[in-house]
């Protein structure tokens, strides 16, 4: 494995294990808010009781999050101190910003977790909002930082020197928006699905067990909006692709020429040598249409520059096809439940429902992983789209395949731990 | 003195909260491992509901200052990155187990018996991390972080591994573990509720005082041979006479006012003592980010990136330090807490 390799090896699964906790940092105390809230309000012990188990797990993935987050801030200077050299005057401000953020998070969950019988209850439940618009906050400015990575602004290059560094501007990059809107929404998708569907499991065996109805309520009135709107969000992410990082769109699609009226290809097998996609479902000038709402519109293919500026075509291909079909089943499921919920029926004692939601609890955190590959492999040769390459960001220390093995085995070690805590949580519950 | 000293002394004053606070939870964990004797049950329940509700906004301090320093000096943050590769990603491996043992070991459900492991695994990471710190920092502090790790020889080991690894480096990486310990068992006197653990923390408090004395007359004889810059940085200086006085008054201070029992006179000055090592270090490497050849000047981000950085610290403290307060009235003040109740 080479040095480079294994570095970006190292990045991918810092981020890729990070991430399930960030989403879960950002989106479980809405939830943990809601059921104190409605304890206040009802009365009933059943919500606090619920507060309190989510506050519980929401402490064991926080802190998970909040090391794992550490060492990525870290590892960009262990691994990537080229890139930090040329980008951190440019995009130190989002990161600074997020500290801050990350700061008040941890503040306010330490004293919503023991400050039960600390505080009055009106500033106990404000400092659960605190800890929900801070962890939302400090998501959205980690990926203001990634959106610069893909659309650098903010800077200018002379003679190989960046000069009028502004920061602002480099914060307001073309993909700043639509990034932001589509992660925000996906934690939120993920976060409530992946308990949705945890406390679904119940109702299948015990439908009349208030508790897991009473949290599956909760769950998916924070998930289901976020899954129905996020098609939305990746129609914008879609146009600013097409726009300004055409060539990864062009991978996610497996699009390898230029064409007006370009057809949308749906799996199949990509052959970057031959320049074809095999055995694909197309859906004639829907390319064109999502990308540019106009069935005839030009879309750029992989041809427009050189293969070795190519990303990995499959991997980016099936990435983006992956999160595709698990945001569009979440989407459904969340329809149907708003359908069912509309008519007035139980959703608990809804069999099939309950199945589906089962079913749906890895889907959202699949989806997250998946645009992320589509987002990092689809940018790639580059760590700075058009700017720097990934090749020339890279640590000059040796025998990375070290740190990359024991990371790894670090994270797998503590994923295990975390389940099976998780696990003695939720069986503790019935 | 510039934008870039003010950026500088902030990030330095991060790292100030990080050892005061942060440094004092590995200490706890180092107190936790040592505990014994009749009491030991009860001295490690006292450490966990003092690091308890803390611990996470304790640790964000060094993130802060992490941010700041790529944010303000890249080429600093990028060449330790390279340079002190190793000993960084043993500190990360460090704070990794300790936050996750710590949280698995409090809300894993404190009544099992296999949840103790978390609770030593917790206490074995408190004891190295400190340590690794401790080395990178007299790594920095005597220069061997230089250019491309030139001066120090060619290859692997030259380049990555001496800098960090010598009888110097271990002495600081000692020194920073004993301080941190001394910390803890100082901030412990006036955690503790009863008679009995406070003299015990009390016992443990003189006896780290004067280790810490010891370990930094090890590091001074040690810097003679690796580190001279730092040697004349520190010692030649006009200023540092007067701080090397406030510091020994403190060091007196503390340990007179943990004899007497004055715990919270002993608190603030064992904090001052700390804080005037931290920055007689500072001032023995100023005007070096990194000595001895990478100026706060030369490291600096452009005028237009500092100026928003110290905007978003103003702005960020104005958050912060209210939030601090709040945190530290409600957890630090009155009765031990009580975490989550069981439902």
């Amino acid at each position: 494995m080479s040095d480079l390799l294994a570095a970006r090896s190292q990045m991918g699964v810092s981020l890729a294990f990070h991430i399930v906790f960030a989403v879960v940092g950002i989106a479980m105390p809405v939830m943990m808010v809601v059921a104190e809230r409605r304890w206040r309000v009802t009365g009933q012990a059943i919500y606090l009781e619920l507060a309190k188990r989510w506050a519980r797990g929401t402490a064991i993935l926080f802190a998970v999050g909040a090391v794992s987050g550490t060492v990525l801030s870290f590892e960009l200077g262990l691994l990537w101190p080229g890139f930090m050299r040329f980008a951190g005057s440019i995009i130190g401000m989002p990161f600074s910003l997020e500290g801050f953020a990350f700061f008040t998070e941890a503040i306010f969950l330490g004293v919503y977790l023991y400050g039960w019988d600390r505080i009055s209850p009106r500033a106990h439940l404000g400092a659960g909002v605190a800890v929900a618009a801070s962890g939302t906050a400090s998501g959205i400015f980690v990926v203001l930082a990634n959106a610069w990575m893909n659309a650098p602004t903010g800077f200018q290059l002379v003679d190989g020197r960046v000069v009028n560094v502004d920061p602002i501007a480099a914060m307001a990059s073309p993909a700043a928006f639509p990034q932001a809107l589509h992660m925000t929404l996906a934690a939120y998708a993920a976060a409530g699905f992946g308990v949705a569907g945890i406390h679904a499991f119940f109702p299948l065996k015990d439908p009349a067990n208030a508790f897991h109805r009473r949290a599956l309520e909760i769950a998916l009135i924070v998930g289901a909006p976020a899954a129905v709107l996020r098609p939305v969000s990746g129609d914008l992410s879609a146009h600013h692709l097409a726009r300004d990082q055409p060539v990864k769109l062009a991978a996610a699609e497996a699009l390898f020429t230029t064409q007006h009226g370009a057809p949308l290809t749906i799996g199949g097998w990509p052959d970057p040598a031959a320049g074809e996609t095999r055995f694909a479902i197309e859906i004639p000038y829907a390319l064109s249409l999502l990308a540019f709402h106009d069935p005839h519109a030009e879309v750029k293919g992989l041809d427009t520059v050189a293969p070795e500026l190519w990303p990995n075509v499959r991997a980016v291909h099936f990435s983006f096809d992956l999160m595709v079909a698990v945001g569009t089943y979440l989407a459904l499921v969340a329809l149907w439940a708003a359908w069912l919920a509309w008519r007035r029926n139980d959703l608990a004692h809804h069999r099939g429902l309950m199945r589906a939601v089962v079913l749906a609890t890895p889907m959202g955190f699949l989806a997250v992983e998946a645009g992320w590959m589509v987002t990092e492999l689809g940018r790639q040769p580059w760590v700075i789209h058009g700017v720097l390459r990934t090749r020339d960001a890279v640590t000059p220390m040796p025998g990375l395949v070290v740190p990359f093995v024991t990371f790894t085995l670090l994270y797998c070690f503590l994923g295990v731990i975390v389940c099976w805590l998780l696990y003695r949580q939720i069986l503790r519950s019935t | 003195m510039s934008l870039a000293d003010v950026l500088a002394g902030i990030i330095f004053v991060a790292l100030n909260g990080y050892a005061l606070l942060g440094g004092a939870d590995f200490g706890g964990g180092v107190w936790g491992l040592l505990a014994s004797g009749p009491r030991k049950q009860r001295h490690r329940e006292l450490i966990a509901e003092a690091i308890g509700p803390v611990w996470e906004a304790n640790h964000v301090w060094l993130i802060l200052a992490v941010v700041l320093l790529f944010t303000c000096f890249p080429p600093a943050f990028a060449r330790l990155g390279t340079l002190l590769h190793i000993p960084l990603s043993l500190v990360l491996i460090g704070i990794v187990l300790r936050g996750s043992a710590f949280t698995f070991w409090r809300y894993g459900g404190a009544e099992d018996e296999e949840l103790r492991h978390w609770g030593v695994t917790f206490a074995i990471a408190s004891l190295i991390t400190p340590l690794l710190l401790g080395t990178t920092v007299g790594a920095i502090a005597a220069g061997a972080v230089g250019d491309g790790g030139r001066g120090m020889g060619d290859g692997f080991v030259a380049t990555y591994v001496r800098p960090w690894l010598n009888p110097f480096t271990l002495s600081v990486g000692l020194f920073a573990l004993i301080a941190f310990a001394f910390l803890a068992a100082v901030y412990l006197t006036l955690e503790a509720r009863e008679q009995e653990l406070e003299d015990d923390f009390r016992r443990r408090a003189l006896g780290a005082g004067v280790a810490l004395f010891c370990a930094a007359a090890l590091a001074l004889l040690l810097s003679r041979g690796y580190a001279p810059p730092m040697r004349e940085g520190l010692i030649l200086a006009a200023w540092a006479v007067p701080l090397h006085l406030l510091t020994a008054a403190c060091a007196v201070t503390a340990l007179a006012a943990l004899w007497v029992r004055r715990w919270r006179l002993a608190r603030v000055a064992a904090a001052a003592q700390v804080s005037l090592i931290l920055w007689g270090w500072a001032f023995g490497q100023y005007p070096y980010v990194i000595p001895p050849d990478l100026t706060i000047a030369d490291a600096a981000a452009p005028a237009a990136t500092l100026r928003l950085a110290l905007g978003a610290v103003a702005l960020g403290a104005l958050v912060l330090f209210p939030s601090l307060a709040y945190l530290f009235r409600i957890f630090k003040h009155g009765q031990p807490s009580s975490g989550i109740p069981d439902p």
